[in-house]
């Protein structure tokens, strides 16, 4: 029997009369401290750069023109495409992408596996999937340069075992940094994947065997689309860090495989920097988050609907 | 065990956790193992010590440590409580707070600091600061971090209390608990677990922060992982691998405490009366 | 003497929903009321209101002659038992109890007698410090009754405080609850839907549909004479015809029903000739017998018969659109003889018809 108003669903409101009073606080701090910095930063991102770092408050397009063409060193020859930082932003997409498809593989199985356990050794499993996730990122990084650098311990392991005759360049490539997104956020992808798995009801996938289905069709057709959003949270969580990673792009890959996280790094660094340039590159990322957000949050309340 | 035709189970999969399990640890097994290395190398194996974490404690570099522990705890600790009170109050204004203008557009700015990538933050936070002024430094990072912690302690705390029920509270209003009185006496001890796990993913985030502090430490302040980062920059050394070992350790420690709080929780659970 | 309660043109909207409108009725002091109707018609959304934890949105709410739907419901004299009891689950029995007391600023020494007290009441002397979650049912149900009355409240509202109790012990509360309201003489303001325990408690109901009240009276007033067709409908079982008035003498109404056929009714106001509404039987009222009886009946033919224990329930086509329920106990008649398809007659008990206007 419904308790309450009658029309089906109750909005708790037992404090409503001082809600505004309990919201202000993070209505301020957030506001004050991350909303008006990311408007200044896209005021920044049209302003002059200032040669030492900082800005000269005139109107520019040229942190966005300078993305796009390339006009000399004094500005004054006729505009060529520049491929530099538009491909910087091609690379990260494209190694965002590769760690969740990466993720994905992994991930699945393992948040399947973990989900259908008993529930005894399930608390097991995930508790061992979940340590990493709280492991400081910059340790799991550092400890993953330790183990793939040229004379370290897995070109060692793999010259003792005759699997290779020299060490294998892993350190500073472009597999480097793959390896190093998708190690960072792999428990991203594990444990939206199983939250949805733990709750998915078997007798779905009874009924389709008792239908005649085979296993693999199950998973394919039942199983899959019943924890799609599941699958595509952890998507997200993987795909939006990875896009703007900066420690394993700079650990990991060293000067030659520039990220965004890198590039914005850089213009901020001592005096040498572009802040307009660097802001900029900020809000072309920010944006980019957010249209991938945005479809997220579309796709979710179409499933509602 | 596992019948052959059992529908749940596909070959293969096992073999898939197990492998994600060897990504997962491989590396920081390995430089645990290498944190007790005698020897100075990082590739030669020179015995067991303990050498690596006497240097962290007494080296050159451990003064260095000593302060950027202190001041990683320190703002950690007050992040994570400033964060954990202002997330408490919004969670009680979101979901006790009935429907209103705001409400959605109230998640959104809520939720922005988790929405809006770290190196984003970091950015804007820097741009801001000196912008109007403000002096680099402890008091910089403690603010940063206070916001970027907000929504890391809001879910947890959300959760907990959207199980429970508000009959709890009308309860204590209609037994004439002012609106106070039934937060301290009724609400707070209900949702304490939410509460606590909020409070120990905020002091986490605040402690593993890397990109954001980086920008805006300003010269002189140090974080652990700022102080990690420096001196890896210049080569992976031994005693490197030994601090970051305790740190491992230490955060070990904090899941397995909120693994248990958890635990509690469960025996407790919102009670769905 | 003034009301326990006075509830005058109150209304409640959700948004586009309209949960309560032009609710106006008195409780008077001392009474066991209860606020009878299905779930979604209003009931508990009125409780809600005399208790405080929702506004109105138009009309007054008087609690012996004070306004109160300004005051917010921790400043209103009245306590509630909650559907689940809502009793706090990191209190014991004996804090829960005091709870009220605790913030009415009560002293140590009182807060303890008075505890003492209610759980003598409630015969839960050995569980003081027991937690909720380590009693039972009806244990839980005592405490949220004892937790409730702590405070001596001047009404005491109950939201269908037994719906979450197994059969039995819900039988045994009724009896229990009637004896409390009357011994502490604490007005009571019940909510169910559970017509057997509205009719075997109440002083008086308020029966209540899409959230409008319906009909206020004792329960024999609301079981015999029915005001429309939905308390007729809600309350017991009945049998609901067609009909329209051919001649009138007082209450007492002779009508027509579709298939031609007449029966006399009685009548809640007076009426014209050629008025239309229906009749309402009861399946008790009515016996089938395969000769004519003396008096008026009904000519019909047999349909099947469903045991049920003390009764066999018939039913009866007078024509191909119209079926009567009957239902007789076993024993006094001899039913097995009937079988379907057999030519029937029905006959009314007297007085048992009544002609509700629509």
């Amino acid at each position: 029997m419904a308790a309450g108003t009658g029309s089906g669903k109750t909005i708790s409101a037992t404090f409503s009369p001082v809600r505004h009073w309990l919201l202000m606080p993070s209505w301020l701090v957030i506001g004050f401290f991350l909303l008006i910095p990311v408007v200044l930063m896209l005021i920044y991102s049209f302003l002059t750069k200032e040669f030492r770092g900082g800005v000269i408050w005139d109107f520019s397009l040229a942190a966005y023109d300078q993305f796009i063409f390339d006009r000399g060193l004094f500005g004054d020859d006729p505009p060529r495409i520049e491929w530099a930082y538009i491909s910087i932003f091609l690379r990260s997409i494209g190694q965002a992408m590769g760690a969740t498809v990466l993720c994905l593989l992994i991930g699945f199985p393992t948040a399947y596996f973990i989900a259908t356990r008993p529930a005894k050794t399930r608390a097991i499993w995930l508790f061992l999937v979940t340590i990493p996730y709280w492991v400081n990122l910059l340790i799991r990084t550092v400890s993953m340069k330790f183990l793939i650098r040229d004379n370290g311990p897995l070109n060692e392991a793999m010259l003792g075992l005759g699997l290779i005759d020299a060490p294998l360049q892993l350190i500073n490539t472009n597999f480097a940094v793959q390896l190093g997104l998708f190690y960072s956020y792999l428990p991203f992808m594990v444990l939206p994947i199983y939250a949805s798995v733990e709750r998915y009801n078997f007798a779905f996938s009874e009924a389709a065997a008792d239908l005649y289905a085979p296993k693999w069709t199950i998973l394919r057709r039942i199983v899959l689309p019943i924890v799609k959003p599941g699958i595509i949270a952890g998507c997200i969580l993987v795909f939006v860090p990875s896009l703007g990673a900066f420690l394993a792009p700079d650990l990991l890959g060293g000067a030659k495989t520039f990220m965004i996280g890198s590039l914005i790094e850089e213009q901020f660094k001592g005096n040498a920097g572009n802040w307009p340039f660097g802001a900029a590159a900020s809000m072309i990322l920010l944006s980019m988050v957010l249209i991938v957000l945005m479809f997220y949050a579309r796709a979710q309340s179409r499933d509602q609907t | 065990m596992t019948r052959p035709f059992d529908i749940r189970h596909y070959r293969g999969f096992f073999a898939v956790t197990c492998a994600c399990l060897v990504i997962l640890y491989a590396p920081l097994i390995i430089v645990m193992i290498y944190s007790f290395n005698d020897s100075a190398s990082i590739t030669n194996w020179g015995g067991v010590s303990l050498r690596w974490y006497v240097d962290v404690f007494t080296g050159p570099d451990s003064e260095k440590f000593k302060l950027a522990a202190w001041n990683s705890l320190s703002i950690a600790v007050m992040a994570a409580t400033v964060s954990t009170t202002i997330a408490t109050a919004a969670a009680i204004g979101m979901i006790r707070g009935g429907q209103f203008k705001g409400k959605s557009a109230s998640f959104a700015l809520i939720s922005l600091p988790i929405m809006v990538p770290e190196i984003v933050t970091a950015v804007a936070t820097l741009i801001f600061f000196s912008t109007i002024g403000f002096k680099l430094g402890t008091l910089s990072i403690l603010v940063a971090h206070i916001v970027f912690c907000i929504p890391f302690a809001y879910l947890p705390i959300s959760a907990r209390l959207q199980g429970i029920e508000a009959s709890f509270e009308e309860a204590a209003q209609d037994l004439y608990a002012s609106r106070w009185a039934t937060f301290r006496y009724v609400l707070m001890p209900i949702m304490g677990p939410g509460i606590l796990s909020g409070f120990l993913l905020a002091f986490i985030i605040s402690l593993d922060d890397f990109i954001i502090t980086n920008f805006i430490k300003g010269a002189g302040v140090e974080t652990l992982p700022t102080a990690i980062f420096g001196s890896v920059k210049q080569g992976i050394k031994p005693n490197i691998m030994a601090l970051s070992t305790l740190l491992l350790m230490f955060s070990i420690c904090l899941v397995t405490l909120s693994y248990f709080i958890g635990k509690r929780g469960e025996a407790n659970p919102p009670p769905q009366t | 003497m003034t009301p326990a309660i006075s509830l005058s043109q109150v209304r409640k909207d959700f948004g586009k929903f309209i949960a309560l409108s032009d609710v106006t009725f008195d409780i008077s002091d001392n009474e066991f009321f209860t606020l009878l109707g299905p779930s979604g018609c209003g009931k508990t959304t009125l409780l809600r209101l005399i208790a405080g934890f929702e506004d109105t949105s138009a009309g007054t709410i008087h609690l012996y002659g004070e306004e109160i739907e300004n005051l917010p419901p921790d400043k209103r004299p009245v306590n509630t038992v909650f559907q689940n009891y809502a009793l706090f689950p990191h209190m014991n029995v004996a804090q829960n109890i005091g709870f009220a007391l605790k913030m009415l600023g009560w002293s140590t020494d009182e807060i303890t007698s008075r505890v003492d007290e209610m759980i003598d009441m409630v015969r839960l002397g050995e569980f003081a410090h027991r937690k909720p979650s380590q009693l039972s049912g009806g244990q839980q149900q005592r405490v949220a009754l004892a937790r409730a009355m702590a405070p001596r409240p001047k009404v005491l509202l109950l939201d269908e405080p037994l719906s979450a109790l197994d059969l039995k012990l819900r039988q045994q509360m009724r009896g229990e609850l009637k004896t409390l309201q009357r011994e502490t003489g604490i007005t009571f303001i019940f909510v169910t839907h559970d017509q057997e325990e509205a009719l075997s408690m109440s002083d008086r109901i308020a029966v209540m549909s899409a959230g409008k009240l319906q009909q206020i009276g004792s329960p024999n007033e609301i079981y015999e004479f029915p005001a429309n067709r939905f308390v007729a409908d809600f309350i017991g079982e009945t049998n609901l015809i067609d009909a329209s008035v051919t001649q009138v003498s007082g209450r007492r109404v002779t009508c027509k029903l579709a298939d031609g056929e007449t029966i006399t009714a009685l009548a809640h106001q007076d009426l014209q000739i050629g008025a239309a509404g229906i009749v309402s039987v009861r399946p008790e009222s009515l016996s089938v017998t395969p000769t004519a009886p003396m008096g008026q009946s009904l000519t019909g033919t047999l349909g099947d018969a469903v045991y049920l224990g003390t009764d066999t329930q018939f039913t009866v086509h007078l024509d191909q659109s119209l079926e009567l329920k009957v239902r007789m106990q076993n024993g006094v008649t001899d039913g097995a003889k009937l079988t379907a398809g057999d030519p029937v007659f029905v006959s009314i008990a007297d007085g048992a018809a009544r002609f509700l206007v629509d």
